[in-house]
Formats: structure tokens, C-alpha cells, sequence
């Protein structure tokens, strides 16, 4: 100890204080709420009314959902059990449970078919979605389209092997021509398809779907979420390549190219939906004969395709807009040709900034499915709406069914948000 | 260059099918089956039940009418139409023939070209407002909101109505009518108006049905059929005689039950003929002879219809009124069969 010392501080502690908590207020859930809910005056009595909101909201729906009844069989049987109290009538999800998820006319001993469809879908999706599997995966996703349609509709086998020969033989077509000129093996790829479906078509006896393996259904008799499911899965991946095509060919060089893609995207966009799907139901059954119509699923299918790949082609032109001119200079200057340069620069750039975009619109168009139950689809809200709120046991039940409905789209849509934003972590490779 | 081939081949194929398609029952016998359009779901009228099985009141006509033709009441595509689909389905050949609750009308038989075969339902809109508003006459009801459902008979004869009796009214539209009664017993107005049979079978799902009235005011007519094509006769005929055959049953006492009996020994010569055994009333409209009998054991005849569907055992409790027969002080009455 030094003198300066002595004179200076009249006491030195040798040994260390022992470590005492934070005060009260400056730790754990208090100091969480102080910083949080009540920093300010304004900000404290903002909480308090949300507190009081959710409060409400809870004492009205808590009750009626934990007193909700399972197990009877009619809305006035409910009505005896809950005798006055509050209570949801949950027992129409239970009693309809088939209805509600596969429509009312699909044959109940198929249910397997649609229900192995969607297995193999997230089989399949899976590669698509997220590249670090393997890659030999892909080979399900190419088959899957082929082995969903024979599962869910039935019928022969020849169909869906005639189709997958057709597309199969495009492919080859493709590979060999494509060297010379990408026209020449696109269109090549596209007459050797056709060709093999039009000679697939006469040999195909008509009767094959009767003694089938696998029951033949009509599209008619599809419904339930699964139609919103299949009308769902079918145009989001149909579309994203017509809008590529689209967004491409409205950049286009060539003037009648530009010109068709430009009319079609602006006349589309100008027309909502609902007016395509009346054109689909009712209009084109004017100029087909009574016999040879369309299937209306396959109608709504190319409707909804058409509508959300006008707006997927404008989603995408934003991305390609948005790429800085070099980007396409630099690809001309490595000497790769048109088809190369978009599908080796520009497009994976462009793609990755639409992805949000693109990701709205398909969000946009699952749930712009329910539009079919006003063609008398009777997809879920269209079984809700109709048979179910028709029928004389459930005529009245409307919160328990449409918040179910709504559960549905509530996780599928977020599972789709949820996957979005983990593809732009993943692809963010932009400066910051 | 193409496409106009395209455009013109098309065209022919249009021209030649609507040339075939003018014998309506050639095709349905052909196909094996009738397209017959129904509602997406209207209780007691026509909805599938949990099984899938399309069960009502039109429902039935349709499954009599593939009885007589197909000699198999299964036999039976439903095409579910909504209000705004089904016209346009019957007039572009989807469905042979439309059992949906459409009200015979002046435009819609002449301007849209349609023939309705007969009628099936008497019905007429009325008014119903919940007992605490204290209304006894829907001339009471200035200034009232009113629940009404669009595209139909029902929103003109409501302005008309207000129009004739100098009071105002401020419409609420809706599509259907589960949302028509979710809206009204939320408040969302305070009258709710349709067919009086819709009104009655709304009424009977309410928790609490005591507390609310149906205002005695009747102010439309509302004669509810099946309806064909124009320009096929023969086909309309055959719609129209299965809805009378039912008709004239139950005036006969003919039942699904005792049909065949009475086919084999009947004294009457009226259910001879309607049933086969005398006369060839079937042969002229190119069925067989056992036709209505076929029509009459699918659902029964009219009055069994109307009991097992809508009748007042059934949750939506219509008492027959003027859907009596002519009879019983009703209007439902067929042209003889001679």
C-alpha cells in the first residue's frame, strides 16, 4: 500500500462484494413488460385495451368451442344436448368428415386412391421444393402427374401410359434436335407428343376402363377440399411455366410473339375470374356438340391456369425488369444464345427476385378455387353451401363449418408463406 | 388459313349436333341415362343426403321420369345448377331436362324459349320478420330492410309490391339461401322474403322457430315445374305425362304400394289405361305399355312424394294448401288420361 493511497481513500476493501441481483424492476418478465408493454403512458393503455380485446374475444369463443358437441346426429339433437348453454355443434365435421374432404359422390371404398395421391404428392413435391435431396427424386415428380391422374380418376392404365409416352417421346425428340436449333426441338418435341397421343388414342379399346383395375370415377363426382386441392396443385404448377413462357415472349423481340403474349396477358387480367368460370361451364357447352363436351374439371383447370399465369407473367417481367442491363450484356458477350442466356443468367436471377410474387399469386389462386361451387362444383365451400347446409339434419350450422373451412386454408396458405420465406433465405446471395 | 378450317369444322360439328340433338328422347335412351338438372341443395327440394343419394321433391320427378323412360329411377345424372347456371344448362343441351323450383314465368317460357311441362309446386313469396318487431301486415313495413335473394322472381315481385303500395324499402342482396337466413338472424335486415315453402322450411331450423312470424300476405304466384327445351315436343311430352301420371295416381289412389295389384284387377277402365292394361297410351308416346307404372313404384305417386319430402311429417312441414288435389279444394289437377 502506497502513501498517496493512505492519504487519499480512507478505505480500501480488500475483498470482492459478493454479486448482489438486479434490481426488481430491470430484470425478467418485469423489465420485459416495463420495455415492452408499458414504456409510456400511451403505450400502457394501448396494452390494456388489447388485453381487454383478446379478453372478449376469448370469453366468446372458449366457451363455445370446449363445450362443443361431437357425437349427435342432427343440429336439433345438438340443440337437446347443449340445452340452452353455449356450445359449438361440432358433430356436422364428424357426420360430413368424407363429405367435406372428397365431395359427396366419390366412391367411399376409393378413398385410399386420393388419400395415397397426396402422399406421393409431397413425395414428389419434395425435390422440387427443396434441392438438397437427391436428385434421382426427380424421377417421382415426372411420373407423379400419371400415377395422381390413374389414382383419383381410375379407370385403364393406358391412358396415363399413353400420355407419359407421348411426353416421353417429345423428351427424346427434343435431346436430339435441340443441339441444332432450341425451335427446332421444341416444335419437333411437340409434333412427335402429339403424334403419339393421337395413335395411342385409336388404339386404346373404349371399353378398357370398364374391368379396370383400379374403378373408373368421373370427374363430376369429385368434390371436398380435395378438388381444391387438385384444382390447386394443377394450376400453380401449370401456370409458373405458361408465366415464364409468357413473361418471355412479352420481351420478346419478335412482333407477333410480343403481340400474342401482350394481348393475351392484358385481355386475361382484364376479365376476373368469375366471368372465365361461368364462359367455362355454360358458354363453351354452346359450341361443343351435347356429346363430345370437355370434362368441366379439365375446363376449369385451363380457366384458372390461364388467369393465374397472366399475372404470374407479370410478377415475372418485374423480376426480369429488374435485372440490371449488364446481366443480359454479359450474357451476349459470353456468346450463349438466346435460349442459354435465360436459362443460364437471366432467369435464375430474375426468378429468384419474383419469388414473393409468385408465391402471392399462387396463395391467391388456391383459395380463388372455392369460385367453383358457383358452377355448381361442389368443391368445399361449395359442400358447405350446398348438400351439407341443404340437408334437413344441418340446415343452420354455418360458424363450425366455415371456420373449418377456413382452418384447412388457414395451413396450407401459411405452410406455402412459410415456405417462401425459407427459399429467399436460402437463395440470398445479393450484396448487403 | 388454319384456323379458319379449324373455326368452320367446328361450326359443322355445332350444326350437326344440334340436328341429332332434336330427338331428346332417342339420346336419353341411347346414353342410358337423364341429365336432369337439380339445385346444388334446397332442403326438401333436392339435396344428397349422407350417403351421397340425391333425395327431394324434384329429385323425384326426375327419378320418375327415368322410370318410365329407362324403366331405372338410378338411372339419373344430376346436374347440380345454381340460379344463374341453370338456364343456360338446359339450352345448350348439358341437361335433357331442369326439376329445380323455377317458377313459370311469361319471359322465361316465350323470350328464353323454354316449355314448361307443368307445375309441380304452388308456391307464393311471403314475408317473415321476428315476432319482436311486432308486425302484423307487410303493409307495415316502410322503410324495412329486407333480405332478398338475387337472380330471382322473387326481387321483381318485391319492388313491385313496395311500388303499388307507395312504402319504401331498402334491399340487402344475397346469393343463397343458407347466407339469406345466417344474414336475418344476425339482424342483418329485418324481413326476409321468399317462397313461402323456402320461408316455412327456413323457419323450422331455427333455434327458437315461435319467434318469428310468417306475415299473411301472399303477394305473388309462384307456380314452381320441370321445364324442357322449346322445339321438341315429343321429349316434352314425355315429362309432361310422368308429372301427370304421378298426379292423376294419387287422384286414382294409386300408390307405390299397391300399383301392381291394382294394375292386374282393376274395375276402373281410367287406371287401366293409365297403367297399361287397356289402350295404348304408352306406344303413342314412344314408351311402353307399363310406362307410368314404372314412373309411379319409383317414388310414388304425387302425394307420396309430397308427404315423404316436404310433407308436414317431414322437418320442413308443408301442409298441402293449394298443392292439394283439385279434389280436396286444391289446384293440382291432370288432364285425363284417354
Amino acid at each position: 500500500m502506497s502513501d498517496t493511497h493512505a492519504h487519499s481513500v480512507a478505505f480500501v476493501r480488500t475483498s470482492e462484494i459478493p454479486a448482489a441481483p438486479p434490481p426488481y424492476a430491470a430484470t425478467g418478465p418485469v423489465k420485459w413488460m416495463r420495455e415492452n408493454l408499458f414504456a409510456t403512458p400511451a403505450n400502457g393503455l394501448l396494452t390494456i385495451a388489447a388485453l381487454y380485446v383478446i379478453w372478449v374475444v376469448l370469453a366468446g369463443t372458449m366457451p363455445w368451442i370446449a363445450n362443443g358437441i361431437w357425437n349427435t346426429e342432427s343440429l336439433a339433437q345438438c340443440r337437446e344436448v347443449l340445452d340452452g348453454a353455449v356450445g359449438a355443434c361440432f358433430s356436422v365435421l364428424t357426420e360430413r368428415w368424407n363429405q367435406l374432404l372428397f365431395g359427396f359422390k366419390y366412391p367411399p371404398e376409393y378413398y385410399w386412391r386420393p388419400m395415397l395421391a397426396l402422399l406421393l404428392f409431397f413425395v414428389a413435391a419434395a425435390p422440387v421444393l427443396f434441392f438438397d435431396l437427391p436428385r434421382k427424386l426427380l424421377i417421382v415428380t415426372a411420373l407423379f402427374p400419371f400415377a395422381a391422374y390413374w389414382l383419383i380418376w381410375g379407370g385403364t392404365i393406358l391412358t396415363p401410359l399413353v400420355a407419359l409416352a407421348g411426353f416421353a417421346a417429345g423428351a427424346a425428340v427434343y435431346q436430339r434436335l435441340v443441339a441444332g436449333s432450341f425451335a427446332m426441338g421444341f416444335f419437333g418435341a411437340i409434333i412427335a407428343a402429339f403424334i403419339v397421343w393421337t395413335v395411342g388414342g385409336w388404339l386404346i379399346p373404349a371399353s378398357a376402363s370398364q374391368n379396370a383395375l383400379l374403378g373408373a370415377v368421373p370427374s363430376r363426382d369429385l368434390g371436398g377440399f380435395m378438388l381444391n386441392m387438385m384444382l390447386g396443385v394443377t394450376c400453380v404448377s401449370l401456370s409458373v411455366p405458361l408465366g415464364i413462357a409468357l413473361a418471355l415472349g412479352r420481351q420478346s423481340n419478335m412482333p407477333l410473339i410480343k403481340w400474342i403474349c401482350v394481348i393475351f396477358i392484358e385481355f386475361i387480367r382484364g376479365v376476373p375470374l368469375i366471368t372465365l368460370l361461368f364462359v367455362a361451364s355454360v358458354m363453351l357447352s354452346y359450341f361443343f356438340p351435347p356429346e363430345s363436351t370437355l370434362d368441366l374439371f379439365l375446363r376449369v383447370v385451363i380457366m384458372i391456369t390461364m388467369f393465374s399465369s397472366a399475372y404470374i407473367a407479370e410478377v415475372i417481367r418485374g423480376g426480369l425488369a429488374a435485372l440490371p442491363k449488364g446481366q443480359y450484356e454479359a450474357a451476349d458477350s459470353l456468346g450463349l444464345d438466346y435460349a442459354q442466356a435465360m436459362r443460364l443468367i437471366i432467369l435464375p436471377q430474375a426468378l429468384k427476385i419474383s419469388i414473393p410474387g409468385i408465391v402471392n399469386i399462387a396463395v391467391g389462386l388456391f383459395k380463388d378455387t372455392t369460385l367453383v361451387s358457383v358452377i355448381g362444383m361442389f368443391d368445399i365451400v361449395g359442400m358447405i353451401r350446398g348438400p351439407i347446409l341443404a340437408s334437413t339434419e344441418w340446415n343452420g350450422v354455418y360458424w363450425e363449418l366455415l371456420g373449418f373451412a377456413s382452418v384447412l386454408f388457414f395451413i396450407v396458405c401459411y405452410g406455402i408463406s412459410q415456405y417462401s420465406q425459407w427459399l429467399e433465405r436460402r437463395l440470398a446471395t445479393d450484396h448487403r | 388459313m388454319k384456323k379458319s378450317i379449324i373455326l368452320g369444322a367446328l361450326t359443322v360439328a355445332g350444326l350437326s349436333a344440334s340436328a341429332a340433338a332434336a330427338g331428346t328422347l332417342d339420346d336419353v335412351k341411347a346414353r342410358g341415362t337423364l341429365n336432369c338438372g337439380v339445385a346444388t341443395g334446397l332442403a326438401g327440394f333436392a339435396a344428397p343426403d349422407a350417403n351421397g343419394e340425391w333425395k327431394g321433391f324434384d329429385v323425384a320427378v326426375c327419378r320418375a321420369v327415368a322410370a318410365a323412360v329407362l324403366g331405372d329411377p338410378s338411372a339419373v345424372e344430376f346436374v347440380p345448377t345454381t340460379g344463374k347456371t341453370r338456364f343456360t344448362a338446359l339450352a345448350s343441351g348439358e341437361i335433357d331436362m331442369l326439376a329445380r323450383n323455377t317458377t313459370w314465368t311469361f319471359s322465361r317460357d316465350v323470350d328464353l324459349k323454354f316449355t314448361f311441362v307443368g307445375v309441380n309446386y304452388y308456391d307464393g313469396q311471403g314475408f317473415m320478420v321476428p315476432k319482436a318487431l311486432g308486425v302484423t301486415s307487410a303493409k307495415d313495413l316502410d322503410g324495412a330492410t329486407v333480405c332478398i335473394q338475387t337472380g330471382t322472381t322473387t326481387e321483381l315481385n318485391l319492388a313491385d309490391f313496395f311500388r303499388t303500395n307507395n312504402i319504401s324499402y331498402e334491399p340487402v342482396p344475397i346469393e343463397t339461401n343458407a347466407e339469406a337466413q345466417q344474414q336475418y338472424l344476425a339482424g342483418a335486415c329485418d324481413v326476409y322474403t321468399t317462397d313461402a315453402s323456402g320461408l316455412a322450411a327456413t323457419r323450422a331450423t331455427f333455434e327458437a322457430p315461435g319467434d318469428h312470424v310468417l306475415l299473411p300476405e301472399i303477394i305473388s304466384k309462384e307456380p314452381l315445374g320441370p321445364l324442357v327445351r322449346h322445339g321438341d315436343d315429343d321429349w316434352g311430352d314425355v315429362v309432361r305425362w310422368t308429372l301427370n301420371a304421378l298426379i292423376t295416381a294419387e287422384e286414382l289412389g294409386v300408390t307405390s304400394a299397391n300399383v301392381n295389384e291394382m294394375s292386374a284387377n282393376t274395375g276402373n277402365p281410367e287406371v287401366a289405361r293409365l297403367l297399361g292394361t287397356e289402350g295404348t297410351l304408352g306406344e303413342m308416346l314412344g314408351l311402353d305399355a307399363d310406362w307410368a307404372k314404372r314412373a309411379i313404384s319409383a317414388e310414388g305417386n304425387y302425394g307420396e312424394i309430397f308427404a315423404k319430402n316436404i310433407g308436414e311429417e317431414t322437418p320442413i312441414g308443408l301442409a298441402r294448401g293449394l298443392n292439394a288435389q283439385w279434389t280436396d279444394g286444391g289446384l293440382i289437377y291432370s288432364p285425363p288420361f284417354r
